[in-house]
């Protein structure tokens, strides 16, 4: 577990100081601006869909995918983040509560 | 002024989150607080910690969080013409750079306020999110099964709500869509962490098909504010 720590932890200060170093018209190529743009969404979209439907390598649908769905009824109300989350949390919580 | 303590109490909100979820998903309190200490980028500290809570081996969350991270490369290609930085003030800027700092290095109409902005939202941020940690991974220790609390809805949840900023376009919203996708087709047949890593491919499929479709003509595209 030490050694992910460690490697996340040089991997990711090693990433923000290239991007402070690296002359800034490696941006000038759209392909690698769209694809820098990409890859966040991409890799959240792809987290929100395991960590709300998966367990270990089962597909499961729970109490977590209706915390989620009503996390997005709150985004789509435009609460602010943390209310998001915490809309998500108590959701999941009081059905697992109700349905014990 | 409201804005700096918005940012402080999201702050402090979501690492205590971090730390508990951190701690009750294997982590120790020790390898909670060095996660936010050294990697001090939330969105890729949740992704390791969920792709190891989720039976996923240490190292795929790692790379998983690696990519996630090279979202401040980004960051800093933007950052670094406006700080005018050299020698050690770069090397602290670095750990610094995260979407607050930046977001508050862009702000100012004077490029000459930019370099305050920087570091005294980054240093804030910094000292916020440690204690916050802390106090949640001493918390995590007591409080026993995340579950009960519906703290394993909050992380897809808070993924969610950074992602949602970013689909501004069709193409961001298809390749999330499609990513989710993929992942989900993955999950039974790869190891966990895997299908996450995965989708990076979608990302780099699809821009690559994007930059063909549009030549150089470049639609101004998200950047989420939060970490």
């Amino acid at each position: 577990m030490w050694t992910a720590v460690l490697v996340t932890a040089l991997g990711c200060y090693l990433l923000k100081l290239a991007g402070l170093s690296v002359p800034e018209t490696v941006l000038d190529r759209p392909v690698v601006r769209r694809i820098a743009d990409l890859i966040p969404v991409a890799l959240l979209g792809a987290l929100v869909a395991v960590q709300a439907l998966s367990t270990g390598q089962d597909l499961t649908v729970d109490a977590r995918l209706a915390g989620v769905g009503a996390g997005l009824v709150a985004l789509l109300l435009k609460a602010p983040f943390l209310v998001v989350v915490a809309v998500a949390a108590v959701t999941t919580a009081l059905l697992r509560l109700a349905t014990g | 002024m409201a804005d700096s303590l918005g940012v402080g109490l999201a702050t402090g909100a979501y690492g205590v989150s971090f730390g508990a979820i951190a701690v009750t998903s294997g982590f120790s309190v020790w390898q909670t607080c060095a996660l936010s200490l050294l990697v001090f980028t939330g969105a890729s500290q949740f992704a390791l910690v969920g792709v190891v809570a989720a039976g996923g081996a240490p190292l795929s969350g790692a790379v998983t969080a690696l990519m996630l991270g090279s979202r401040n490369t980004l960051y800093g290609l933007k950052v670094a013409s406006l700080l005018r930085l050299g020698g050690t003030r770069r090397l602290v800027a670095a750990q610094l750079l995260i979407d607050e700092s930046t977001a508050m290095a862009l702000k100012p109409a004077d490029r000459r306020d930019a370099p305050l902005g920087f570091f005294t939202t980054g240093a804030a941020v910094f000292v916020l999110w440690n204690v916050a940690t802390a106090v949640g991974a001493l918390a995590g220790d007591v409080i026993g099964d995340p579950a009960a609390y519906g703290l394993d809805a909050a992380v897809p949840a808070a993924f969610l709500a950074l992602v949602w900023p970013q689909l501004t376009g069709l193409n961001a919203r298809m390749t999330a869509v499609a990513a989710a996708a993929l992942a989900l087709v993955l999950v039974p047949v790869t190891r966990p962490g895997v299908p996450v890593i995965a989708a990076a491919g979608v990302a780099m499929l699809s821009g690559a098909l994007a930059a063909r479709r549009s030549g150089t003509a470049d639609e101004p595209s998200g950047t989420g504010v939060a970490s």
